[in-house]
């Protein structure tokens, strides 16, 4: 993984994608060396298979440049690429058997009947399906059907396999056997696989390098261990394992607030009082007696999960998980102790302490005391408030102050989740609408990558006259 | 072998409808005019051989023309989006909306010597007759059943996968490729039940010869029209001649679509 820099076969550089006026990929850049196992990893919608798309061929990128070995393959079919594909539904040819259909690359380079002979043979043995030459693949099962998808793809003797979700269909157990099986075939073949998954499980256990993906920008890139160990936000921390995340004062260097207590960590450079997000990992806590720990807690939940007791801990009206192999029952007070090294600070992804934008007063009626705005093309009334028309406002609002409307009547129309983070005593949302981010409090889930109306209390409201900026 | 009552209904229609009435045409193919047995009325049938072979002939030609044409546009329509795919399914439906000979006349009168296209080529100095030829009975055969050959491609052709596709071309495949190894061998089974569909009614059909041919180009299925009424014993014969012929050829389709069954 730490080689030279020429072993670099695809790189994507400044790719961005778009369809029907929204951004799928939004100037990502991406490196594959050769013979690495890559997971592209993130939600559904965040782009991970387009990606995928791009470097196969069946998608062009509206800008930036994908480069093979070097050279710039925009624009190049897919049937020009020394790349092969995985799909997520197999694909294999239902009108040919399974011998055909690994030999269907082959045949259509016109190898020597020997040769394709000899290394259907050699793939199949790879994949564990001696024999199975002549069966129809509609009678092979989900876990075979994988494997012949695979065999097919990897005969023709790929750069690059691309892999897109490939254990998506298939059963638990099924799957774990096949995750141990695919790291096999790729370090018995040499070669370097691109694989897309939602699965944070999957991709700790197979990759070298791991890319997480959200809302069409890469997070973070690197190995498993500094993924789940320093990642780099609150959106890696919570989509990679458990944690608890919760908002910290970085007060100074290696010196961080939680929730009132001033605790040591090792991270640097911060500045000073900044707010940022602290990822605890349930297993970094130990749990100690309260007097050895600043933090303490009550513990109000214990789950038996097999190799470890998973404790629910409310802590300052904060909820921490913490996972021991020792059993605290419910309602005991206890210590919370966590070592320097296992506090992980992270930058806020979205820093605000207020929602600030600008409306345009366009009718005001002094009798009601009320005034309608505009804001992002969206008019609505505001009560108890009153300006002269034409005035351009800049209101402040807390993030409790924003809801989003059950019942469908909201404020501004179609806000899009962009993330979904529980802070331990509440959901930290973030919102994006045409022109600006939003930071919202929540005490309910919300799903992540849909459209919402947004709602807001005007009564928390700071409002301000816009200097110099009265629009017309 | 358990009958389930719910299939009576349909067995009684098909005894009142299908069954007797062929009952009827065997035993009046086999007996002359007194309902004595007789081989009179084939030896008669054997006179129109030319005409029955000229019908299976011009099926044959429509049958082919209508493929060609329909196996493109068939597949155009299958990779569209959802909506214009039904858009196109609806425009190909349209023309069978109207009366079949209403859509004959159009053809007669759209191709008549003053006619529209007559008067279109007499501009550009060809001058020609356009009707009463063999060329005009097959283009109305083609025009009246090219839907049939269209809608059982497409309805195949729109469930072979994407994905499919893409892999064949991931494999390596041009477009030409990616058709010839992917998407001909999947869509077999609509060719064969398009040609069935087209083939066995044109070679039957009556009427398009009469108004669209010359004197000579009359088909099968026109002659025992007009002989029926008054000889029942030979149009019975001829009918049942082409059935047989039918048949067979129909067996002989259904080897090749049982490739189908790999399909599967």
């Amino acid at each position: 993984m730490a080689e030279a820099k020429n072993d670099i076969i695809v790189s994507l550089r400044d790719i961005f994608v778009e369809f029907e006026g929204e951004v799928i990929l939004n100037h990502i850049n991406l490196d594959i060396r050769d013979k690495e196992f890559l997971t592209i990893l993130g939600p559904s919608g965040c782009g991970k298979t387009t990606t995928l798309r791009i470097i196969g061929g069946f998608l062009e990128p509206k800008e930036g440049t994908v480069n093979f070995e070097g050279k710039k393959i925009n624009g190049l079919p897919p049937y020009k690429r020394n790349v092969n594909t995985v799909f997520q539904k197999y694909s294999l040819f239902p009108h040919l058997n399974v011998f055909e259909n690994i030999a269907f690359g082959m045949r259509i380079k016109k190898l020597p009947k020997n040769e394709i002979k000899k290394r259907v043979k050699e793939m199949l043995s790879i994949v564990d399906l001696k024999g199975y030459e002549k069966r129809s693949v509609s009678k092979l099962s989900g876990g075979q059907q994988q494997r012949v998808a695979i065999a097919r793809a990897l005969v023709c003797d790929p750069k690059v396999l691309l892999l897109d979700e490939p254990l998506g269909a298939l059963d638990l157990k099924l799957r774990k056997n096949m995750q141990w099986e695919l790291k096999q075939i790729q370090q018995k073949t040499d070669t370097a696989f691109v694989y897309v998954t939602h699965d944070q499980e999957e991709a700790l256990t197979m990759s070298d390098t791991v890319v997480v993906m959200n809302n069409g920008v890469i997070e973070q890139i690197g190995t498993p261990a500094d993924v789940y160990n320093e990642p780099v936000n609150a959106f890696v921390a919570d989509f990679i394992g458990e944690a608890n995340i919760i908002n910290g004062t970085m007060i100074d260097d290696c010196r961080v607030r939680i929730l009132g207590e001033e605790l040591e960590c090792v991270d640097k450079g911060f500045g000073q009082n900044t707010p940022v997000d602290i990822v605890i990992r349930p297993e970094d806590i130990e749990v100690v007696k309260p007097e050895e720990a600043k933090l303490k807690g009550e513990v109000t939940e214990v789950v038996f999960k097999g190799v470890h007791y998973e404790m629910t801990v409310m802590c300052k009206g904060c909820e921490w998980i913490i996972h021991s192999t020792k059993c605290e029952p419910v309602g005991t007070t206890i210590g919370m102790k966590v070592i320097p090294f296992n506090i992980q600070i992270m930058n806020k992804m979205f820093l605000a302490e207020k929602n600030t934008f600008y409306a345009d007063v366009i009718s005001s009626d002094k009798e009601n005391n009320t005034i309608t705005v505009k804001v992002e093309d969206c008019e609505f009334e505001i009560e108890n408030r009153y300006f002269e028309e034409g005035t351009r406002l800049e209101i402040s609002l807390p993030p409790s102050a924003l809801s989003i409307a059950g019942d469908g009547v909201g404020h501004i129309d179609d806000v899009y989740i962009e993330s979904v983070i529980f802070k331990g005593e509440h959901n930290e949302i973030i919102l994006e609408s045409d022109e600006q981010k939003w930071l919202m409090q929540s005490y309910v889930d919300e799903q992540v990558a849909t459209y919402v109306p947004l709602k807001f209390d005007f009564t928390k409201a700071e409002f301000k006259i816009a200097e110099g900026k009265n629009e017309t | 072998m358990k009958l389930k009552r719910p299939s009576i209904p349909y067995i009684i229609w098909m005894v009142v409808f299908t069954m007797i009435p062929l009952l009827l045409i065997l035993f009046s193919a086999f007996t002359d005019r007194n309902g004595t047995f007789s081989l009179e009325a084939f030896s008669k049938a054997f006179g129109y051989f030319d005409v029955f072979l000229r019908s299976l002939w011009i099926a044959f030609i429509s049958t082919l023309i209508c493929l060609i044409l329909a196996y493109p546009i068939a597949y155009i329509m299958s990779r569209q989006k959802r909506n214009v795919q039904n858009a196109l399914t609806m425009i190909i439906m349209i023309p069978m909306w109207m009366n079949f000979l209403l859509r004959i006349y159009a053809w007669l009168t759209l191709l008549q010597n003053g006619g529209p296209v007559d008067t279109m080529l007499s501009f550009l100095g060809i001058h020609t007759t356009l009707l009463g030829n063999q060329g005009a009975v097959i283009l109305g055969m083609v025009y009246e059943y090219l839907p049939f050959m269209v809608l059982p491609l497409y309805s195949v052709m729109a469930k072979i996968d994407n994905g499919l596709i893409e892999a064949a071309e991931d494999l390596g495949s041009n477009k030409i490729k990616v058709m010839r190894k992917v998407v001909f061998p999947l869509s077999i089974p609509g060719i064969v039940s398009g040609i069935t569909m087209v083939f066995v009614p044109s070679a039957s059909t009556f009427l398009v010869a009469q108004y669209l041919g010359g004197v000579d180009d009359i088909m099968i299925g026109d002659v025992i029209d007009r002989i029926f009424w008054s000889d029942q014993n030979t149009g019975s014969a001829i009918a049942l001649i082409l059935m047989v012929a039918i048949l067979i050829f129909l067996i002989i389709l259904n080897f090749f679509g049982d490739e189908e069954a790999i399909a599967q």
